[in-house]
């Protein structure tokens, strides 16, 4: 399975160093101090830069610019967006996990690498690929405008962008997880003569839903973040098809001050969010790695 | 073709045919078919044409910008993803928790959001950038910030791989090599480093594949120069407004072929990883 995008969950044994074969002292001092600023200054710095940019107007412009009517309706389309891309991928992620995981068949390794595809592709190849086909000059464009439908430059057109880019990561999830937990438990129930909705639901879900959870944390921050691709298919029309990150953008590119306080004041929302993101995933991470028996190999549960 | 003997091994369990249908529709209709438009599109340039436009000098200054800035950034997060990824799994320290949880931030944080903060960050009056206006050195608006840009999106990629790979390592090696008189220098690079170097060349390549088609962290840092600091997809970004969909399409096709090229690329190195680790050091 290849794998541009984010990694899956993985095992965490504890380490067993030795003093024989650990590094001196201050070499572990020096390479924990390299990491640490590194760190610092690449991720913990961009962020504290957006709170402190977001109030450096004061809570007034802050919340001004957060309760203003664009804004708002920015907000509005990025809930949609994710709404609509969420539950959408996570009914398609378990259908190919539940076939890929469950099931030998042919072609089943370029199937999985298939699925894979959205997190190879530029976000603005992937918002250029259906302005080609919805679009004004696009292979259906003329139909479209000929039953005056537009998805190009409109909320459709931003939903289908954001289902493709957000597309793999519930399936991705689930499908290691479900093939390393085998298909015994789901034979012994169909013996038992549980029906299929049955089986998922009583055997397969209880065992697989931390992944699954940990998937529609993953799916959800890709859509509510998204921003090339969408920019591609929007228009920008500030209040009609703007989402949240083009939102952030329009402000910044106001060039006055007040602008782009405005800009990071939008931008700390999703700032907020994506702090929310990984604690949720930390903590899924913790509940999942307290499951694990040590020293065993099948992560979850028992046979 | 005896397809439906031969396709699938019979299975107790049901449902492999609503799922499976289910995931080939949505994945030709949502996937597959949209991009083959991106394919038959182009073909209906002629060759000419459309080697006049991949090969035009904007669009030639735009690619060895993007890949060589994604190069040099995924190389950035190889040599210190190592070191976050080494500190991480082997050492114990306050804080090393919150090290781990951080390291995914490029993944959680929308990139128009880091795009803007670093832009201000390595802006002129900026907090970092103050400092290397100073010495002369300007990041916004040149090559440098698209480097930034491009290391700040690839970084949990390396950490990310080596990780579980570190794990895995066996203390008994290291302890036979030290009890042999090896010093940790000698057992670094002998001993540790040829099973990771697969995984370490597989976090470069992914690191290198996110940052050729990245656009939102850049492209306000860069400042977009007409011929200087275009990253590629910018340029399609640019055609597609000015409504030159032939373009677009063209260059977009050249950034598509590289990208499918580093993913089969990450496929070999991932199944090279996996021998190197079956066949037991």
């Amino acid at each position: 399975m290849a794998g541009i995008a984010e990694p899956t969950l993985t095992r965490r044994p504890l380490s067993r160093r030795t003093a024989a074969t650990n590094e001196p002292l201050a070499m572990r001092l020096a390479l924990i101090g390299v990491s640490v600023v590194f760190l610092g200054l690449f991720l913990v710095l961009p962020l504290l830069t957006v709170f402190g940019q977001a109030f450096s107007h004061g809570w007034r412009v802050y919340v001004a610019s957060l309760t203003d009517r664009d804004a708002l309706a920015a907000m509005r389309l990025t809930l949609l967006a994710a709404a609509v891309a969420v539950p959408v991928n996570v009914v398609f992620g378990v259908a190919a996990a539940w076939c890929i995981a469950k099931f030998e068949f042919r072609g089943k390794s370029l199937l999985t690498t298939l699925i894979d595809l959205p997190f190879a592709v530029s976000p603005v190849i992937a918002g250029l690929i259906y302005v080609l086909i919805f679009g004004r000059n696009g292979w259906l464009g003329p139909w479209l405008s000929a039953h005056n439908i537009q998805i190009i430059f409109a909320v459709p057109g931003i939903v289908l962008v954001t289902l493709f880019v957000t597309f793999p990561f519930v399936a991705r999830e689930l499908i290691p997880l479900m093939q390393a937990q085998g298909t015994e438990e789901e034979q012994a129930a169909r013996a038992l003569g549980a029906s299929g909705w049955q089986i998922f639901r009583r055997v397969t879900l209880p065992n697989v839903k931390w992944g699954l959870l940990y998937g529609v944390i993953l799916c959800n921050a890709r859509a509510m973040g998204e921003f090339g691709a969408v920019s591609v298919v929007s228009g920008n029309k500030v209040g009609a098809t703007n989402t949240l990150p083009l939102h952030v953008q329009f402000l910044y590119e106001g060039s006055s001050e007040h602008h782009i306080a405005a800009a990071f004041a939008v931008a700390s929302v999703l700032a907020l969010l994506a702090i929310v993101t990984l604690v949720l995933k930390t903590m899924v991470e913790w509940k999942t790695a307290r499951q694990m028996v040590p020293g065993d190999d099948l992560p979850f549960g028992e046979l | 073709m005896k397809l439906s003997f031969t396709f699938k091994q019979p299975s107790v369990l049901p449902g492999f045919g609503l799922t499976f249908g289910i995931t080939l529709a949505y994945l030709g209709l949502l996937v597959l078919i949209p991009l083959s438009g991106l394919f038959l599109r182009s073909a209906t340039m002629s060759w000419a044409e459309f080697w006049e436009t991949v090969s035009d000098p904007r669009a030639v200054a735009s690619y060895r910008l993007s890949f060589g800035a994604s190069a040099i950034a995924a190389a950035i997060n190889t040599v210190f993803g190592f070191i976050v990824a080494w500190v991480l799994v082997r050492y114990r320290f306050p804080g090393r928790k919150l090290m781990d949880a951080i390291v995914d931030l490029p993944f959680a944080l929308p990139t128009a959001v880091s795009g803007i903060a670093l832009t201000t960050i390595y802006g002129p009056t900026g907090s970092i950038g103050r400092w290397l206006e100073a010495v002369g050195i300007k990041v916004a608006n040149t090559w440098l910030g698209v480097i930034v840009a491009l290391t700040f999106v690839g970084m949990p990629f390396v950490v990310r791989a080596l990780q579980p790979a570190l794990e895995d390592l066996e203390a008994e090696l290291e302890e036979a090599a030290a009890s042999l008189g090896a010093s940790r220098w000698q057992t670094f690079r002998r001993v540790i480093l040829p099973p990771l170097l697969p995984v370490v060349l597989a976090g470069f390549v992914m690191a290198f594949a996110r940052a050729l088609g990245e656009y939102g962290s850049v492209i306000f840092i860069s400042g977009n120069i007409l011929g200087k600091t275009e990253i590629a997809p910018f340029l399609i970004y640019t055609k597609l407004e000015q409504y030159k969909y032939a373009s677009a399409t063209a260059i977009a096709l050249v950034i598509l072929l590289a990208s499918f090229a580093v993913l089969l690329l990450i496929n070999l190195l991932q199944w090279w990883g996996r021998r190197w680790r079956t066949r037991g050091v």
